[in-house]
């Protein structure tokens, strides 16, 4: 798994991911988002696109992430997941907790 | 039965004088000066006298079989007939004449290419229609023996007479073969694959009278007639038979092998970056206990379904602890982040059935085991399902695109039985053209090799040696393009530098090698009826650049795992490319012999060249240049025309 942090200004950041979120990454994961929260950067979007596979770990690995940000007094929000991200997403009703926005760059454009 | 006993003679005769001319020649006439053809020539006239001398055997049974009892009443019959881009007209037809069958049976289009109009055209004509099941979706496809396998298994007749989209039955076909299957040990009875589209002189050599005929009859003699892919009969249970002999050694072997590697791959998993995490150690830890396990059971003697059970429970018991203990920790962040409050949420208490999300989380295309790819690879193989395989059952063999051979040598290493019956009961459609011709013959030499390859005839245990050198010498029969080239290099060699790569007198040679080819011509001429086999002859030389193409390209998928790129022999005539250029390597060879015959006539008459080399070589250059011109008529046809028939 690959992670790109981008800083957009204003608090906010996105994290790009490129791989499978699974057991093995999300510690990856964990430590991109705490590092970008330490550095003020607490709005995060995450960029799915290029995720094709998500375990119970990288779920876990999101919502930590979205407790981590939210404690910072930011937010975390999912863009572009593919089919297999959706279909955990809703298995679990996590898509109640994480809505799914089309585009990581426009995430926070309305606040 | 005088006729046996000619083939006889003339089978020993045969060997007896090649070995001496043979012998001759490596001890006593080979021209060490120039061993760099004097070599190559000898190696490959030792090539050519084992092939004769596998002939010679082939023929010393070549018997006609008496005709077969009549067919019982009762047996239950599919007519499959494979198809995957043919002309839905062309298929309809031969659908038509297998529905007129008349044993009783249940007539199938097997149609790989999932075509609507197909399905429709069989509905309208009232049979079966075949198409892959969804199990083969993104799982090898293996071609025609996919096709078939796929079939296999959504019918129940318990004989099969199988014929490709061309091969239009007739109505006797059934009552004529199916007397063979009294004998219980009979698995396959093959009848001759004739061709109704061929014009006079047969320029692109579709019939093949010397195979479907003396061979395969020869063959039979030795219990060793084989399955050519259409235009036969097979007993179904003994498909069965072989397709689960081979998924429970298959499936042995595959279990073997991966708990052998299984500590290689834990231990390359445990180096990995993200075994630091000690979650996935934990889990490291755990899958290598499991594994231990397994091996102590088989070792104990536990069935493989028993033992690979019990694993496959452990790991989606380990399975579900770990993603109980990830949800555990979702829930309790989720809760922290909902006592926050600092949103106007509806309700954080998302996770109503925590049991449920685990159980979905911790199914098997899900699991957290998944993560190390390779970890994912080896517990997937460590079961009985075959999930790479699009069933477990692969009763047609796929290990060669001439699923057809591989499948009956299987069978016969079973301990089946096979007949070749020698009437027409079937015509089908030969290539058209040239370019459609080479793409069959090309397909056919890679699919031999394949096979000789992967389960070479010659070391197979249980089948006699009479069997194992019947299917080695048909394999060895596409090894002679490289002899060909070896041919058509010496004369040249000769007659431009007056390097003789023969070390001898005129009388020495003729004396050993008249006899012998002529002894060879006369078996020859026995074995055939009198029937031509001369265009036989010509093609198995001047097809050399698609032979050797045919064994590069085969040892490369064989040994290097690279596609051969299956073709699909067209059935129809194709046109458009420039069929010239397909023969490139025949025409250049063509002028390097014409320009050499030249210069050796140049250099007999300025007084370097023997006169007496010089003639052998310019007849062999004739004899060359007779055998290469048989491409020349085949790149001129025009297809086959109805008039010719009348003419």
């Amino acid at each position: 798994m690959e992670i790109k942090v981008e800083d957009m200004g204003a608090g906010v950041a996105v994290l790009r991911l490129d791989g499978k979120l699974n057991m093995v990454s999300a510690a990856l994961f964990r430590d991109a988002v705490n590092s970008s929260v330490s550095e003020g950067l607490t709005r995060l979007s995450i960029d799915l696109k290029g995720v094709d596979f998500i375990d119970s770990s990288g779920l876990g690995a999101l919502i930590s992430g979205l407790k981590a940000t939210r404690m910072a007094g930011g937010d975390l929000r999912i863009a572009a997941p593919t089919t297999q991200v959706q279909l955990v997403l809703q298995l679990t009703n996590m898509d109640r907790v994480l809505m799914a926005y089309e585009d990581a760059e426009t995430a926070f454009a309305h606040g | 039965m005088a006729r046996l006993v000619l083939l006889r003679i003339f089978s020993i005769a045969t060997v007896i004088l090649g070995l001496n001319y043979l012998a001759w020649r490596w001890v006593f006439s080979l021209n060490w000066h120039a061993w760099w053809i004097a070599v190559p020539l000898v190696v490959a006239e030792t090539y050519s006298l084992i092939d004769v001398c596998l002939f010679g055997l082939t023929m010393w049974n070549a018997r006609t079989r008496p005709a077969p009892p009549d067919a019982q009443a009762g047996l239950t019959v599919d007519v499959f007939i494979t198809t995957y881009n043919e002309p839905v007209g062309l298929v309809v037809e031969t659908a038509r004449a297998a529905k007129g069958i008349r044993y009783p049976h249940t007539t199938w289009i097997l149609d790989d290419g999932a075509r609507v109009e197909m399905q429709d055209a069989a509905a309208d004509l009232g049979v079966g229609y075949i198409k892959r099941s969804a199990n083969w979706k993104n799982r090898p496809l293996h071609a025609k023996a996919g096709n078939l396998n796929n079939a296999l298994m959504a019918t129940d007749g318990e004989f099969l007479l199988i014929l490709d989209a061309d091969q239009v039955p007739r109505p006797e076909i059934l009552d004529r073969t199916l007397g063979y299957f009294d004998d219980p040990k009979i698995a396959l009875v093959q009848t001759p694959q004739i061709f109704g589209n061929v014009a006079p002189g047969d320029p692109l050599g579709g019939q093949a009278p010397l195979f479907y005929g003396p061979i395969q009859q020869g063959k039979d003699g030795w219990n060793s007639a084989f399955f050519c892919g259409s235009n036969a009969i097979l007993r179904r249970e003994a498909l069965m038979q072989l397709g689960i002999s081979r998924y429970v050694s298959e499936l042995e072997r595959a279990i073997q092998t991966a708990l052998r590697g299984a500590d290689r791959v834990l231990n390359q998993a445990r180096r990995t970056t993200g075994a630091r995490d000690p979650q996935v150690r934990l889990a490291l830890a755990e899958v290598s206990r499991a594994i231990d396990q397994t091996r102590n059971e088989l070792a104990a003697g536990a069935s493989l379904g028993r033992a690979t059970y019990q694993l496959q429970q452990h790991l989606s018991a380990l399975s579900r602890e770990m993603v109980a203990n990830d949800i555990h920790l979702l829930k309790m962040d989720l809760e922290a982040i909902g006592e926050m409050r600092i949103d106007t949420d509806e309700s954080w208490d998302v996770l109503i059935d925590v049991d449920q999300t685990v159980t979905a989380l911790a199914s098997r295309d899900l699991s957290p085991l998944g993560a190390i790819e390779s970890v994912r690879v080896l517990l997937r193989s460590l079961d009985v399902d075959r999930d790479h395989e699009a069933q477990p059952l692969m009763p047609l063999a796929t290990i060669s695109v001439t699923e057809d051979m591989a499948t009956s040598m299987r069978l016969h290493a079973l301990g089946w039985r096979s007949a070749y019956h020698h009437e027409l009961l079937a015509v089908g459609l030969a290539p058209e053209d040239l370019s459609a011709m080479f793409q069959q013959r090309l397909r056919w030499g890679q699919g031999t090799i394949q096979v000789l390859l992967k389960e070479n005839p010659l070391v197979q245990p249980r089948l006699s040696i009479a069997q194992r050198l019947m299917y080695f010498a048909t394999m060895w029969s596409y090894l002679g393009g490289f002899a060909a080239i070896v041919y058509f290099a010496s004369p040249v060699v000769f007659l431009c530098f007056g390097i003789l790569p023969v070390h001898t007198t005129a009388g020495a040679f003729f004396t050993r090698f008249v006899p012998f080819i002529i002894a060879n011509q006369l078996l020859f001429y026995v074995a055939g009826r009198g029937i031509s086999t001369w265009r036989g002859q010509q093609y198995s030389l001047a097809l050399f650049p698609i032979w050797i193409r045919s064994i590069t390209t085969a040892v490369e998928n064989v040994v290097f795992r690279r596609p051969l790129g299956f073709v699909v022999t067209p059935k129809t005539r194709q046109g458009g490319t420039n069929q010239w250029k397909l023969i490139r390597p025949q025409l250049a060879v063509g002028i390097v012999l014409l320009v050499a015959a030249c210069v050796g006539i140049i250099r007999l008459v300025m007084g370097f060249g023997q006169p007496l080399g010089t003639a052998v070589n310019l007849f062999w250059v004739v004899v060359d240049l007779a055998i290469l011109s048989v491409v020349i008529p085949a790149v001129r046809y025009q297809g086959y025309q109805v008039e010719e028939v009348s003419a």
